[in-house]
């Protein structure tokens, strides 16, 4: 019978070496699993794309959707490569990235806040999304690009053009390709100065939320710069849906111009209705009365109709325009879907291609090694001509687009026209530019 | 007083918009006491039965024009619509240009159709259970809907403009000895409002002054007892509420050329309704009209500057602050009837 001696030191002695050498695999296995949040760890990595696949904007979802597809097609070396082959960058081999191949998956924001969120949240936690993308309204897009500065992923914004997403709002992890408020009152103003006079008399109607607010500042400075005076500014809700009682005094109030600052279905209701009430048909101050919408899309363009003959406005990007960039694009895009894209669907593309180079350029999937890839990053060949993603804000900078709604479009497609390519160096702004001030980028966050 | 007399005007078309929809809630709720959170729907399905109209007039066949090339570079194919093919282009040009005031053609058999099919084959099973089951299921079936249209139309808006004779606006300023321009009323709008009051006249004429419409206002009154004399009220009531969703669906068929149809415009309307309805009284058709036109109007005023400059925010929440004073003044609303969902 043998007799075991246990005693208090020894029993501690022991734990304590065992406990040390079962805790460090888990120390090293912990601390290469935590780099960064989802690091890709097999053969593949996930995108997550995050659009409004439901609720009003569901178009302008579905037309980024397509553009995301297409573009991680490309990025796999399927089709025929799109801007892959006109991009100034040339990191990118059309074998995924870094060897890996882009899966994606895709959420539906339904344009709220807390849905965007929380299919971010779903697409980061459950898929192990390593880029999140999308967006069709600012609101969107700020809550988003919040949560993906929370969780430690790169947030490529797509659509959103309020002033505070690299304004008061913008993060380290975020980055927008997409152009802004301010630079599309810089754009319009001169146009319209020469085409409509520098004595004229502003009438404003703006949905009532962030980007409507940052949209009626940035016009009514840039005008009021060259000379026009602003009558009134009007808040409209952005539930409106009839606009009528907002239109019917503008004639009275002895403006001769009526600027809606309005977005979407808000921007086809008071369009149409601004156009029933013969505003563009009246003579004021001895001047044509003139209506200018500063922030055209497409699709929506499509929903007013024959309303927006004549219209001045402002795009990003137009599938017109003639450079080699756009034109891959347009015949890639157009090719496998059959009609042209939207400038929704071309800033989805290029921030996923956008994304996609600064890894392979950065060698690795950490956002903090991505977020030095990009910013100060030149580039051109993607649509927009030579364009800058400056560090200070993670804001792009290249040529604004003035469109004006076309008097007789050749197909169903062809509704816009361009007016104007304002060069870079004019819609550009100082980084603590009042309109921007009161935020911070912050530290880039590696997650995990 | 321009401004006044300007709001006023502008308030009469939503009001007639919200005096139809009300109509036809209290219709049904009048006679088969059903609370229908459908109807902003069935709005929303006439508005998309011009819609249709529309597209079924400027159905093309495509021929290719090699002169001129497509964005792709490929030769241009070219659209003709078949009704001017068929008709020539001046009289098929002038059918595509009155495709809304036509859509009422359509919509009156179309949205009946519906009414019927939505009544008989889904609302009859709910007389019986509580008005919480009853939202419950009208709700769904508005969600159902929608999401149709939406999978058919897609989720933007698709215009529909009114016929060319109507664009533009009348100036009533000049008209009452005021300047140019101090008081403009679109046309289409002046037509809207008619056409409101037709409808409108044309349902009470036909309760007022027809056997069909007697026994439907018996029976609203008293259901069990016109049942016990050997009068078939179901019937009747399922009639009712096809021609329920009829008023709604002409007020959504020729609302189109105002505001383009999109699939989510009935829920806009929904909520206001209700409240239309509620201000009204349960049950009062004439309290259902009187309080439309009078919420538009509010409505309307409320946007005005001078007001809003006083209460911001005021135009976005009139209409309930106007229900809360009527119903704690009135509690069965401006013209409700003693022991309408009081039991």
């Amino acid at each position: 019978m043998s007799k075991t001696t246990l005693t208090r030191r020894g029993v501690l002695k022991t734990g304590a070496v065992a406990g040390s050498g079962l805790a460090l695999p888990t120390i090293f296995t912990a601390s290469s699993a935590s780099a960064f949040t989802n690091e890709p760890t097999g053969g593949s990595v996930t995108f997550g794309f995050n659009v409004p696949q439901t609720g009003p904007y569901a178009d302008e979802g579905a037309d980024e959707l397509r553009a995301y597809e297409l573009a991680v097609e490309h990025l796999n070396g399927d089709g025929d490569g799109g801007m892959l082959n006109t991009f100034s960058s040339k990191a990118l081999q059309g074998n995924g990235i870094l060897g890996k191949k882009v899966d994606f998956v895709t959420g539906d924001t339904q344009t709220k806040s807390d849905a965007a969120r929380a299919s971010a949240k779903s697409m980061i936690e459950k898929d192990g999304a390593i880029m999140i993308t999308g967006g069709s309204s600012s609101g969107v897009a700020v809550a988003v690009q919040g949560l993906c500065q929370e969780a430690g992923v790169i947030f490529m914004a797509a659509l959103t053009h309020s002033n505070d997403t690299t304004g008061k709002d913008k993060k380290a992890n975020g980055f927008r390709h997409f152009f802004n408020a301010y630079m599309s009152g810089a754009a319009l103003a001169p146009v319209l100065a020469k085409r409509y006079g520098s004595d004229r008399r502003a009438y404003h109607l703006t949905a009532d939320y962030t980007w409507g607010w940052t949209q009626e500042e940035s016009i009514a400075a840039a005008t009021e710069a060259f000379g026009w005076e602003t009558v009134e500014k009007v808040r409209t809700p952005l539930a409106a849906t009839d606009f009528s009682s907002y239109i019917a005094p503008v004639l009275n109030s002895g403006a001769d111009v009526l600027i809606l600052n309005h977005y979407g279905g808000n921007m086809v209701n008071s369009l149409t209705n601004a156009v029933q009430f013969g505003l563009r048909d009246k003579m004021v101050n001895g001047k044509q009365f003139e209506i200018v919408v500063p922030l055209y899309s497409e699709l929506m363009a499509k929903g007013a109709g024959e309303n927006i003959k004549g219209i001045l406005g402002s795009t990003n990007w137009s599938w017109t325009l003639q450079d080699e960039g756009t034109k891959a694009f347009v015949k890639s895009f157009g090719t496998k879907y059959g009609f042209p894209p939207s400038n929704a669907a071309q800033t989805s593309y290029a921030q996923t291609i956008l994304y996609a180079d600064a890894v392979a350029r950065a060698g690795s999937f950490n956002p903090c090694a991505v977020v030095e890839a990009l910013e100060g990053f030149e580039f051109d060949g993607l649509g927009n001509g030579p364009t800058l993603y400056r560090a200070e804000d993670h804001q792009c900078f290249k040529d604004v687009l003035v469109m004006q709604g076309k008097e007789n479009p050749a197909n169903e497609y062809d509704l816009l026209e361009i007016v104007d390519i304002t060069p870079r160096a004019q819609v550009e702004y100082a980084p603590d530019h009042p309109m921007f001030a009161g935020g911070s980028l912050g530290k880039c966050n590696p997650g995990a | 007083m321009d401004a006044i007399l300007l709001q006023t005007l502008n308030g009469l078309d939503k009001g007639s918009a919200y005096a139809l929809i009300a109509l036809g809630l209290t219709l049904i709720f009048g006679t088969l006491g059903v609370v229908n959170f459908a109807h902003g729907a069935l709005f929303m399905l006439g508005a998309f039965c011009a819609v249709t109209v529309s597209k079924l007039l400027t159905l093309s066949f495509e021929t290719v024009d090699p002169t001129r090339v497509d964005f792709l570079g490929n030769p241009l194919k070219v659209k003709t619509a078949y009704v001017e093919s068929w008709f020539g282009p001046e009289f098929g040009g002038a059918l595509i240009d009155w495709a809304v005031p036509l859509s009422i053609l359509f919509a009156i058999p179309v949205m009946i159709g519906i009414g019927y099919v939505v009544e008989r084959g889904l609302i009859k099973h709910f007389y019986k259970r509580p008005h919480a089951d009853q939202i419950l299921v009208t709700f769904g079936l508005a969600i159902v809907l929608q999401e149709v249209v939406k999978y058919f139309f897609g989720a933007n808006p698709i215009p529909t403009p009114a016929p060319d004779a109507f664009k533009g606006s009348f100036d009533f300023g000049a008209l009452i000895g005021m300047e140019a321009n101090a008081i403009i009323y679109p046309y289409w709008r002046m037509v809207y409002f008619f056409f409101a009051a037709v409808i409108i006249g044309a349902v009470f004429a036909f309760l007022q002054f027809t056997t069909f419409g007697m026994v439907v206002r018996a029976g609203m009154a008293d259901r069990e007892t016109v049942g016990l004399l050997g009068i078939n009220i179901d019937k009747k009531f399922t009639i009712m509420f096809g021609i329920a969703a009829a008023v709604a669906g002409l007020a959504g068929a020729m609302y189109a050329p105002i505001n383009s149809p999109n699939y989510h415009m009935g829920m806009d309307f929904l909520v206001l309704s209700f409240v239309v309805v509620v201000v009204g009284g349960m049950g009062s058709l004439p309290g259902a009209v009187l309080a439309g036109f009078m919420l538009g109007i509010l409505e309307s005023f409320a946007s005005m500057n001078a007001i809003k400059s006083l209460l911001p925010g005021i135009d976005q929440i009139i209409i309930y602050v106007v229900a809360i004073i009527i119903l704690l003044t009135r509690p069965r609303g401006l013209m409700g009837r003693k022991g309408v969902m009081e039991d």
